[in-house]
């Protein structure tokens, strides 16, 4: 894959719903551009849009105007197949509620991309040392297997939706530290959509959502100093 | 933030290429360990179609025995039998598809979560036709038997052989492949449109969907 300086690019998204009478602009053009190599949080309180941008930016739904580009790739342009291998290969998806498929072991979890991308692991999994299925692990352990699978095919993004949700206070930190290490060592880019405030503490960047649209983007060096005020409910 | 460069179109497409098809293998060997994992639910949604069909073949089982039709209690007997073949139909029908769909759609955040995973459409499609297939088919045949072994026992003990000529066995085989392919076909029509539906949805859809 080239070196583009952005990996993940946004131009005038607008996701509307539409209930009843009621139109709801979850997203309403959201610009933003994400550097290779960043670590992003994208923060915001419930039904900012938040969740939304982040499902258009992985290629989970699609937005009513504007793109998202991929490796300078515009997603609209792709097929079905091509969705599919930029899922397979380049994104590394990690839930809140971790979404291991309950039938595998948590080998067979880990190594459920690579089948999707042919290659053949039947001897890999005979040899493989983890029977467990994800209902014998921790919520820890379960996120652990999660971000192992969505590592799988060498993507150049991780997504991760509140990773630390589902988690106590202590297992959470350990999940940011563990993809914070993913980040800085592996210079994987890492986008997360969270409530976390001990996310921030990591992030190079934070972006704001709210009603929609980017309230603001605080880069790393502007963080710290605001911490307390955070917790003080600003947002 | 910096002001922004325009996007460059790119016709290269960044290396995307199309994502492989896996072989029906693959499929064949997933889902066999789905239902073996699964195995109380998977006996549970299968009770359902072979309790519907057993049903079935209990009442056309009886319709293979010869009526003596000069005695007007066996013919309207007789008759009524074919009102409750319709009727057996339509409980089995209504069982199955209610099993099938249920199975499915408990599964649609799995079904989103392999699309993330880069999972193709048809992949998802093919592990239930081949679930469905299988379940449809073992627990078709096995409540064929059950029906038709009840209803033979029965007839056994308040008719002795009676009745159970050249034809009867001729006409047993020709219903236990009629009960066989209605039970594959409503299995089939009940797993697979849903799952179809849900592997067509945008992954956060499938993902979101709450039973």
């Amino acid at each position: 894959m080239s070196a583009h300086e952005y990996v993940v690019r946004t131009k005038g998204l607008v996701k509307i719903y539409t209930m009843g009478d009621e139109v709801l602009r979850a997203l309403n053009g959201v610009d933003l551009d994400i550097r290779r190599g960043e670590y992003i949080s994208i923060m915001g309180p419930s039904g900012s849009g938040k969740s939304t941008l982040f499902n258009a930016i992985g290629g989970m739904d699609r937005p009513d105007e504007g793109s998202v580009f991929i490796n300078d790739v515009d997603m609209a342009q792709l097929d079905a197949r091509e969705l599919a291998y930029l899922r397979c290969h380049t994104i590394g998806y990690i839930f809140q509620t971790f979404n291991l498929i309950p039938v595998m072991t948590a080998l067979e979890n880990v190594t459920l991309p690579t089948v999707f991308a042919g290659i053949s692991t039947d001897e890999g999994i005979e040899r493989g040392m983890d029977h467990h299925r994800p209902s014998q692990l921790s919520g820890g352990q379960q996120q652990r297997v999660a971000i192992a699978r969505a590592l799988a095919n060498n993507p150049s993004i991780i997504l991760a939706d509140e990773p630390t949700g589902n988690l106590d206070l202590k297992t959470g930190e350990e999940i940011i530290e563990l993809l914070r290490q993913l980040n800085r060592d592996h210079g994987v880019t890492v986008i997360s959509a969270t409530h976390d405030y001990k996310m921030v503490n990591v992030s190079d960047r934070v972006v704001w959502i709210r009603d929609g649209v980017i309230a603001k983007i605080e880069e790393r060096a502007n963080i710290d100093l605001q911490i307390g005020q955070m917790h003080g409910g600003d947002f | 933030m910096s002001a922004r460069q325009p996007v460059k179109p790119s016709d290269t497409k960044g290396g995307i290429q199309k994502q492989i098809q896996l072989p029906f293998k693959k499929a064949w060997q997933i889902s066999l360990q789905g239902i073996r994992i699964r195995w109380m639910r998977s006996l549970i949604t299968a009770s359902g179609i072979f309790l519907g069909i057993a049903f079935f073949s209990f009442v056309r089982t009886a319709g293979l025995f010869p009526v003596d039709m000069s005695d007007k209690e066996a013919v309207a007997a007789a008759n009524r039998q074919s009102w409750l073949a319709i009727m057996a139909l339509l409980v089995c029908f209504v069982g199955i598809m209610n099993a099938m769909l249920m199975s499915v759609t408990e599964r649609f955040k799995e079904i989103g979560t392999m699309k993330c995973l880069g999972a193709l459409d048809n992949f998802v499609v093919k592990l239930f036709f081949i679930e469905a297939g299988l379940m449809g088919t073992l627990a078709s045949l096995f409540g064929w038997v059950l029906g038709w072994l009840i209803m033979v026992l029965l007839h056994l003990a308040t008719k002795g052989i009676e009745g159970m000529a050249t034809s009867f066995w001729a006409g047993s085989l020709r219903e236990l492949v009629l009960s066989v392919a209605i039970g594959v076909v409503i299995t089939l029509l009940a797993a697979v449109p849903p799952a179809r539906r849900a592997a067509k949805m945008p992954p956060v859809a499938a993902l979101r969907s709450e039973i």
